[in-house]
């Protein structure tokens, strides 16, 4: 690993001030990602500022009816909170999906949706919700955040404080695991607003975190499993490589949105309460 | 050089470290722990797993500074003298170990199972819960008996 300055910030305008000073700066949060890159050398910034005491970043509420996580929540405390587990029931159950039990412990939101791999499940739910990124100088719509592997609309310097979460009628999520990694090969979620379903698809992606448009339009017709079966996705326009190919991927994204539909047509208990 | 204060096995530690040291290498190499063990050192294996402020955590994937002030616990910091922890005796008795390289990361991510669950355990959850702890050699049956024995042995 490099050499670098390593600083601990206990507060945000602390975190502030540091990043403008800083000449290659980079945030550390989980480390669960970065310190595994800087070990390869990918990375190599010249101050490290570790989020790990900013109190300001960890909080987990509900204001004005959105759920509001902290960039700083792990995985872990995003898998256990009751208030998650009420108004999104889907999200909890994706944060108790990733990684393994010790990754879920160092974890966190803010890093996991910063880094953007194309294999994360967050980036699928905060699509599929419609969440808002909120950094230190400005909201971004899950819908304008992500924008290809890797690379999120984040500007150099700009980090994520929040992500808010509005609530949904109901949501959950599946995913076809990668069992060595358990990285998503495939990770569909699919939530059902009051104005319509969104269906966002992590793993299978050329480009990423993608939604799934057509199956949302057809969804939104006759929320039914057998809508979805004259439904192809361009194997091209998949993710291909020695776990699966392209045209698998593009399988198993209609067959786990089936099940899906399935369950969130029938079963009551996996909807989010108001 | 940064000074590095914390607390490892419940004795006060101070050092001076690298910022890039990792809390790993720290323990091996500076602190002379050589109980946690380096599988991988990609953070895929569990062999070096530790509890810092009792959550477990993998010490390949953490720096050494980042415990300035917390407390650390490796597998050294378990046993009361001669007295073996009751996760370490139920994984002799159930011989949940062959070359016992995985051990120590297997019992400090057991602890902090049975903490997270409250001893509440099936089989089922401990397989899962066992994901980030790789084992070359047991084929894991034995040592899930002995986290489910050890948890019900931990019951208050
Ligand atoms: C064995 C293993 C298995 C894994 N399995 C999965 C899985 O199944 N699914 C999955 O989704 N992920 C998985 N991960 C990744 C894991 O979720 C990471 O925690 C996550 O990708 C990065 O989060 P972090 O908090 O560790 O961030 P870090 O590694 O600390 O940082 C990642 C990047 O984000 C930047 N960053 C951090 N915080 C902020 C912020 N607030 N604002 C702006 N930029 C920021 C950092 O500078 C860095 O570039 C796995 C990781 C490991 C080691
Ligand atoms: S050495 Fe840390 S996980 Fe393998
Ligand atoms: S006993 Fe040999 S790796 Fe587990």
């Amino acid at each position: 690993m490099n050499k670098f300055d390593y600083a601990c910030p206990t507060s945000l305008a602390e975190t502030l001030g540091l990043l403008r000073d800083g000449d290659e700066p980079m945030l550390l949060a989980g480390g669960q990602t970065l310190v595994p890159t800087m070990k390869q050398g990918l990375a190599a910034p010249d101050l490290l500022i570790d989020l790990n005491a900013v109190s300001e970043l960890m909080d987990l509420a509900v204001v004005d009816g959105e759920v509001r996580v902290g960039a700083m929540c792990r995985h872990a405390a995003v898998a256990a909170s009751p208030v998650v587990r009420e108004k999104i029931p889907g999200l909890a159950d994706l944060a108790a999906m990733i990684g393994d039990a010790q990754v879920r412990n160092r974890g966190t939101i803010g890093g996991s949706v910063a880094n953007n791999d194309p294999a994360a499940d967050y980036p699928a739910a905060l699509l599929a919700l419609g969440a808002t990124i909120r950094t230190d100088r400005r909201d971004i719509s899950a819908d304008a955040f992500f924008v290809d592997l890797f690379e999120t609309a984040l500007e150099p310097g700009e980090f994520i404080r929040e992500v808010g979460f509005p609530a949904c009628s109901s949501c959950a999520y599946l995913k076809f695991r990668q069992p060595a990694s358990r990285f998503a090969i495939v990770g569909v979620f699919v939530a059902r607003h009051r104005h319509g379903v969104r269906v966002a698809v992590t793993g299978a992606g050329a480009a990423g975190v993608f939604r799934w448009t057509e199956a949302e339009a057809a969804l939104d017709g006759n929320f039914a499993r057998r809508t979805l079966s004259g439904l192809a996705l361009e194997p091209d326009q998949m993710l291909s490589d020695i776990h699966a190919g392209g045209a698998y991927r593009a399988h198993l994204v209609r067959v786990l949105t089936e099940r899906l539909v399935e369950t969130l047509g029938a079963d009551g208990a996996r909807s989010g309460k108001k | 050089m940064m000074r590095l204060e914390t607390e490892i096995n419940g004795t006060p530690v101070a050092a001076e470290v690298e910022s890039r040291t990792l809390l790993v290498e720290f323990l091996r190499d500076q602190c002379r722990l050589t109980g946690t063990h380096v599988g991988c050192d990609t953070s895929q294996c569990g062999a070096c797993v530790v509890h810092l402020d009792g959550v477990a955590v993998k010490s390949c994937a953490l720096l050494a500074i980042q415990c300035q002030g917390r407390k650390v616990t490796t597998i050294e910091g378990l046993a009361e003298g001669e007295t073996l922890h009751p996760m370490q005796q139920a994984f002799h008795e159930h011989h949940a170990l062959q070359c016992g390289f995985c051990t120590p990361g297997m019992i400090m991510s057991a602890l902090d199972m049975v903490a997270r669950h409250e001893g509440d355990l099936d089989e089922r959850t401990v397989r899962e819960e066992l994901e980030g702890n790789i084992c070359r050699c047991t084929g894991y049956e034995n040592i899930v008996k002995a986290i489910l024995d050890a948890a019900e042995m931990m019951r208050p």
